[in-house]
């Protein structure tokens, strides 16, 4: 198991590197990152020139990539474009834990990120709570009524929910309970942001405000997962050793949720094990519309003004996320069933 | 293991299961179309996704006879936000257009894009799935890495760096007299390039189950060429789950266009999609303004729902034995 894991964890090396080269080379051409540094003040000719050779701008891509990945402090760089390189370079890489400064407000792209990624993560798991308590409800109750009109209704639910494109689900949601109730003085929810100002950032205040969008990312979830739980609990009502613990007098409550539920919780683990690092880049569209503060919606304003070093750290952090949920997912899953043996 | 069908091959005699008697007497011999078809028909839920998606295919061809484009690219800053009324019936956006008018035409766009978007998914998938899953040993590594490369960052944020990193490369095309823009080139694309590892994985599978059997045996005793081999054998065999991975692609790509439209980096207006034509209503919303997002939000909906549907459909048709959740 634990030479599994190793190699595992060394499989994943060149695969982020290839991964970091890919998305390094695309963000190149993502527009000029130097047209909104000097605000609104037009940035001279001369300063432009010397924040690209100081930004390593004017290398080609793959020096660029080897500052980006081991820094630049080994190195001189040429600061006033006179052919000789005198000033030492300050970059440590990515290898060295220092994914530069972010071209946008000159902080550190890591400390950007690390501010928002509280939000998201607040917000994705308390989604994937809702998610995962709802779906076992849904997909047990439906699975033991199977072909029932509950059983039915869920199927055809789930259809429709796993076709609703999620900012679909959020409009429409503010509209009903927010919009709506408002118009009709009830009680509203609130539409953008984690809190009210005029409030500040309570306990109360950040659940009332989460409540839309949990609902919205849970709610295009539910559909597919569901379904899964039903067939998986189907699959499993159907062993012998449920009629076993059945004829010997179990009650029917410890059959279902202890004798059936452990053994079909294996394909659920899975999916939800691969699909909680996704979570993390679903909440793209989420937060925008509610004007959640968190990373997704980071990486849409960097993005859009060209900011490598953030958007960059936001990329490589899901896709680590993505691998490692990968590893402990089949870790989970062999600890779970004895029978799988990794190798 | 069983050996799968040919399509060529004449089917069994006996009747499928779940025929009446009447049928069989009548129709003694059934190609393997005819079988699919029947298989198919039975699964009512497809049948109404066929339906509808007829419908809207009507929707957006026929209303189009009626409905000039300059029409529904036509801004009226005097009219706009309009609600629904008798002279526009799904009211007018931001900037004064009809949106009905703009359903229609927004829908050839969004079609256009899954139908297309769907080909380049397919044809990237079938070709590193068919490489990958024939030759096997280092060539199947260093693609099953590749795709592993391309599935690890989830697609939506793939497709906004690659919407970035193409926007404004592609000019505006004209064709069939009808001016495109070229953001929709970049977004048919984008989309094929990052949804196709689906694709290369099932068919992968199918070709190391297949290239193992007899006939493919026979074939290469008799001395077929490889690419023969690969495909008028193995490809034709292993058509069933690609036909149903082209199906959800479309609606994949359909739903992918709209989040990309959505975030304002994909098709560019004055050209229409439903996707687009969402971008920014939920600025709107704090005033009641509902039509701006509910139409097109259900015609992508209906869309994507029947395609989805059908998709479930031929699956049981064509291929029964991998029945999905």
């Amino acid at each position: 198991m634990t030479r599994y894991i190793l190699r595992r964890l060394l499989q994943a090396i060149p695969l982020l590197f290839l991964i970091s080269l890919i998305l390094f080379i695309m963000l190149q051409n993502m527009g000029d990152p130097l047209a909104t540094m000097g605000g609104r003040t037009m940035t001279r000719s001369e300063d432009r020139a010397r924040l690209t050779r100081q930004l390593g701008l004017d290398k080609p891509i793959v020096i660029q990539y080897l500052y980006w990945l081991i820094g630049n402090d080994w190195t001189k760089i040429d600061l006033d474009g006179d052919g000789v390189a005198e000033t030492p370079g300050i970059r440590k890489g990515v290898l060295r834990g220092d994914f530069g400064y972010s071209l946008v407000n000159r902080r550190p792209a890591m400390e950007v990120i690390a501010e928002r990624l509280p939000n998201t993560l607040l917000l994705m798991l308390t989604a994937e709570i809702v998610i995962i308590a709802g779906s076992l409800l849904i997909g047990i109750y439906a699975a033991l009524r199977q072909y029932s009109f509950v059983d039915n209704l869920v199927t055809a639910l789930s259809f429709i929910g796993y076709s609703m494109p999620i900012f679909f689900v959020a409009l429409g949601l503010m509209y009903i309970f927010s919009v709506n109730f408002k118009a009709w003085g009830l009680p509203y929810l609130p539409t953008v942001g984690m809190f009210d100002p005029r409030v500040g950032k309570s306990f109360w205040q950040v659940v009332w405000h989460m409540i839309l969008p949990v609902i919205t990312i849970a709610i295009t979830s539910f559909a597919a997962n569901s379904r899964y739980v039903r067939s998986t609990m189907l699959e499993a009502m159907g062993q012998d050793y449920i009629r076993t613990a059945r004829s010997k007098g179990i009650p029917r409550r410890s059959v279902v949720f202890i004798h059936a539920l452990k053994n079909a919780s294996l394909p659920i683990i899975t999916v939800v094990g691969l699909d909680l690092p996704f979570l993390l880049g679903g909440a793209v569209v989420t937060e925008r519309i509610f004007a959640w503060p968190g990373m997704g919606r980071l990486f849409l304003d960097h993005v859009s003004r060209g900011d490598t070093p953030v958007v960059m750290g936001i990329l490589m952090l899901i896709a680590v996320a993505v691998i490692i949920f990968q590893i402990i997912t089949d870790i989970i899953y062999a600890w779970l069933d004895p029978r799988i043996r990794y190798t | 293991m069983t050996k799968r069908p040919q399509p060529q091959t004449p089917p069994s005699p006996q009747p499928p299961v779940g025929v009446s008697p009447l049928d069989e007497l009548e129709t003694p011999v059934l190609s393997l179309t005819q079988l699919a078809w029947r298989r198919f028909r039975r699964h009512k839920m497809a049948v109404a996704g066929v339906i509808i998606l007829i419908l809207l295919v009507a929707y957006c061809t026929i209303g189009a006879l009626f409905i000039p484009e300059e029409y529904a690219n036509y801004t009226d800053t005097g009219l706009r936000l309009q609600p629904p009324s008798s002279e526009h019936i799904f009211g007018t956006d931001t900037v004064g257009r009809d949106i009905f008018a703009r359903t229609i035409y927004g829908g050839q766009i969004s079609l256009l894009i899954g139908l297309t978007a769907m080909l380049v998914e397919i044809f990237i998938g079938v070709l590193v799935g068919a490489i990958s899953g024939y030759f096997g040993g280092w060539i199947d590594s260093l693609l099953m890495r590749l795709t592993e490369v391309v599935l690890i960052i989830p697609q939506i944020f793939l497709l906004l760096v690659m919407a970035k990193f193409f926007g404004g490369s592609v000019p505006n095309l004209t064709i069939f007299g009808r001016e495109f823009s070229g953001s929709v080139i970049v977004i048919v694309l984008i989309i094929g390039l990052t949804a196709w590892p689906y694709t290369a994985r099932i068919v992968r599978a199918q070709f190391l189950s297949i290239k193992e059997s007899e006939f493919i045996l026979a074939a290469r005793a008799t001395g077929t060429s490889t690419l023969d081999i690969i495909f008028r054998h193995i490809l034709p065999n292993s058509i069933a789950p690609i036909i149903v991975a082209a199906t959800l692609g479309i609606a994949n790509a359909i739903t992918l266009e709209a989040y990309i439209s959505f975030l304002g980096l994909g098709v560019r207006p004055p050209t229409a999609t439903w996707g687009n034509m969402l971008e920014g209503a939920y600025n709107y919303i704090d005033q009641g303004i509902y039509w701006l997002w509910l139409f097109p939000g259900l015609l992508i909906l209906l869309i994507v729902l029947s395609i989805n549907f059908v998709g479930d459909g031929l699956r049981d048709a064509l291929d029964p034995r991998s029945r999905a959740i």
